[in-house]
């Protein structure tokens, strides 16, 4: 392993121990008491049960991402909440690790022989001291079983926690995906793991040392399982000035948020970046404060954010973004980079077909490939409306594999950036758009409300605007999108900026 | 096994000029729906008395003697120990200082003989001093058990444990629920002449359930027999044997009389 991939692995270790170790305390605090309540009241049981139930038939994903409008709703009424990071992933975890601990200290209280409990009352034993000197003995290696059952899954699932802006292995594992940079996908997924099969010892040894009544043995794994959390804790950057540069899911978002970490780095910053946020929890995250400064693109704000529909010519959609991100979510539209990043169809060329329109006819005998956004975006909406456009499939890719797709045989159009340099690699053709249903797409430098009042910080950033021409960042994001010899983010952004700022 | 204790633990063998307490029950009922198992019933149990309750299943007697540890709560009446009314103290505090055994023991499988033996002092803040090795001779188990787990003792040697363990903070009033029911008859006579002795010696009351009538005549001072919830004899072995207490009575003692005659016909 290189010092490089290490040095990035350790600190994710760290948060990923924190937060699944914050999540399965918070979780025992929770499940415990309603486990011995669930026991005592059969009604409150089956409430509870049922409850517990229904939070893990939610998917982790949907679970996580659920928390970021539930946050901001309570944001909205005045509560000092970060919809972003810790909060959310914690919220979702806990909810997590709760049903398998308390079911398992349910069964384990019920498992108790009745005969045991009568003895324990007619004993004179108070509740307290039922409940302390014989029910949880006795319930304590089926309860047991369930904290462990907990732990790995907490540890597992902290991985998506990435997504709501929490750093932990997903990290690596979510953007070595996007770049198809495997190495970082295998060292966050035998990290996680690692973590989860240690935990597992760990609460397994406790457990037997329970069992067999050793005290050294528990007391020496339990402590060992405690002083993690507390290690990582010690582990974390406690700087305040830190700048947070926010970044989408892909190539082109990576570099652009390191190019532009290198030169506040440059003025004096500490930087640290969240990655892989999606696109309408990016917007929401820097209106709040979450994240200080990233791209986004004209487009993107226009449809989903100002919920226009209307298009209109690309100088005046700048303008009315920027006029809109400022009055009324307080964000300071720095400029535009200078490229544009629209949305395109792409295909390989056929004779007959140059513009969208004349797809049109061809479509009925097509397949269309779209990312996972794009076929829900309402762009693609307004284009199948303008054009009339009906495939004969429609297929939604991870947009790693949309090139890859086109290049199987899988998809015969894809959904494509302008930006993207695997069309010119590829020798594809991006359609024309004659009736104008695309939007444009101006990369846009976003700067959150108490960052852009730092004058030192916008004056570290401005030269960037108008400084990156399309053929430079296509380029660039081809570095780290083609197959071979590939450069990471990193690498890719060091070169950019020698392009463009002399 | 530490803790920390409050007060001394009161001696187990007191002599006979310090006896067991008097249990009086005045028209306690109990109904379980539309089921009654208990239909107003007094009974006075005299200080330093063995009474044997016998009965059908169902006829009342478990829930009678679950009335004076408050494990039930009748519906109506009283119960009271020496005349105090058993809800003028916390009911923790009342089983206290009532032993209870119980037919299918309950030991503590995840503690020792000893702490099993020690748990009541040990709930009410005493130390346990010597009262263990003391218990264990008392019930003829040898001293090498007190470390053992409850699984690996036979069935007669647990229910020796249970009755220590309910003798340990040495109450005066012994409660039985069908102590003997689930051990072979060997063990079982054994352990009735083992506890019948221990009774006379610690001058307890004690208050046995019990569905076999030989049994309740060999052990007890007075048998009460009841049935459909009510108490329909009252009297003491001799005169049961003797033709007396009525026709349930008589139905019940007719079972042993009749294998005592067979078995002589047989010589």
């Amino acid at each position: 392993m290189s010092q490089a991939l290490l040095d990035r692995l350790l600190p994710l270790v760290a948060a990923h121990v924190l937060l699944a170790s914050a999540a399965l305390a918070l979780g025992l605090l929770i499940a415990l008491p309603l486990g011995v309540l669930a026991a005592r009241h059969r009604r409150f049981g089956q409430v509870a049960m049922g409850a517990a139930s229904l939070v893990q038939t939610i998917p982790s994903l949907a679970l996580l991402a659920l928390f970021f409008p539930l946050l901001l709703g309570l944001r909205t009424l005045g509560l000092p909440l970060s919809p972003l990071g810790f909060l959310p992933a914690l919220l979702a975890l806990t909810l997590y690790a709760v049903l398998p601990i308390m079911r398992n200290t349910l069964v384990g209280l019920q498992g108790i022989d009745r005969d045991v409990i009568e003895a324990a009352d007619g004993l004179g034993m108070t509740p307290a001291q039922r409940l302390r000197l014989v029910e949880v003995p006795l319930a304590l290696p089926t309860a047991m079983a369930g904290i462990r059952t907990a732990s790995v899954w907490t540890i597992g699932a902290a991985t998506l926690s990435t997504t709501v802006g929490q750093p932990s292995l997903g990290d690596v594992i979510l953007s070595g995906l996007q770049t198809q940079n495997w190495t970082l996908v295998v060292a966050g997924c035998v990290a996680a793991a690692a973590l989860a099969l240690i935990a597992d010892a760990l609460l397994a040894l406790a457990e037997r040392g329970l069992a067999l009544r050793r005290r050294p043995l528990w007391i020496v794994a339990l402590t060992l399982f405690i002083a993690a959390p507390i290690a990582a804790l010690l582990l974390q950057p406690r700087s305040q000035a830190t700048v947070t540069i926010g970044a989408k899911s892909f190539a082109e978002s990576y570099i652009l948020a390191r190019v532009i970490g290198h030169r506040l780095e440059a003025a004096g910053y500490r930087v640290r970046y969240k990655e892989n946020l999606g696109s309408a929890v990016v917007f929401g995250a820097v209106a709040s404060g979450e994240v200080d400064v990233y791209v986004d693109y004209a487009g993107t704000i226009w449809t989903n954010e100002m919920r226009r529909t209307a298009i209109v010519p690309r100088a005046a959609m700048v303008a009315g973004v920027a006029d809109w991100t400022r009055s009324k979510r307080g964000v300071t539209t720095l400029g535009a980079l200078g490229f544009e990043n629209a949305y395109a169809l792409a295909m390989r060329p056929r004779p007959g077909i140059a513009s969208i329109a004349d797809l049109a006819r061809a479509a009925p005998g097509l397949t269309m490939g779209g990312d996972l956004e794009f076929l829900d975006r309402p762009e693609w909406a307004a284009i199948r409306q303008t054009y009339g456009l009906s495939f004969a499939r429609l297929r939604s890719f991870n947009p790693s594999f949309m090139y890859e797709a086109l290049k199987s045989g899988d998809a015969d159009v894809i959904s494509a950036f302008s930006s993207d340099g695997r069309i010119a690699a590829d020798g594809l053709v991006v359609l024309t758009d004659p009736k104008g249903a695309i939007p444009s797409y101006d990369a846009l430098l976003l700067v959150g409300p108490s960052a852009s009042r730092d004058a030192k910080l916008t004056a570290a950033l401005r030269p960037l605007i108008g400084a990156v021409p399309v053929a430079m960042m296509r380029r660039a994001n081809l570095m780290v999108d083609r197959a071979t010899n590939k450069a990471s983010p990193d690498e890719a952004a060091r070169w950019l900026a020698r392009q463009i700022v002399p | 096994m530490t803790w920390s204790p409050r007060t001394f633990t009161k001696p187990l063998v007191t002599g006979n000029n310090n006896r067991g307490p008097a249990v009086v029950l005045e028209g306690v009922s109990k109904a379980y729906g539309a089921a009654i198992a208990l239909d107003r019933v007094s009974l006075d149990v005299a200080a330093g008395s063995f009474v044997a309750l016998v009965g059908a299943s169902g006829s009342g007697k478990s829930t009678l003697i679950r009335t004076i540890n408050r494990l039930i709560e009748p519906d109506s009446g009283s119960v009271s120990i020496d005349g105090r009314d058993l809800r003028e103290q916390p009911v923790h505090q009342l089983r206290r200082t009532i032993g209870h055994v119980i037919q299918s023991v309950g030991l503590f499988p995840h503690m020792s003989v000893a702490e099993n033996i020690a748990i009541g002092l040990r709930i009410a803040g005493e130390a346990p001093g010597k009262r263990v090795a003391e218990l264990l001779d008392l019930v003829d188990l040898p001293q090498e058990m007190a470390d053992r787990s409850p699984a690996t003792l036979s069935g007669g040697q647990q229910q020796r444990v249970g009755v220590a363990r309910a003798l340990a903070t040495a109450p005066g009033l012994m409660l039985l629920d069908e102590p003997f029911g689930a051990l072979d008859p060997l063990t079982r006579d054994a352990l009735a002449r083992a506890y019948r002795a221990l009774h006379e010696r610690l001058a307890l009351t004690s208050i046995m359930v019990t569905h076999d009538m030989a049994e309740a005549l060999l052990t007890a001072d007075r048998i009460v027999v009841m049935a459909a919830g009510r108490i329909v004899a009252d009297a003491t072995p001799a005169a049961l044997v003797r033709g007396e207490g009525g026709g349930e009575a008589q139905a019940l003692v007719a079972v042993p009389r009749g294998h005592a005659e067979r078995l002589a016909a047989l010589r």
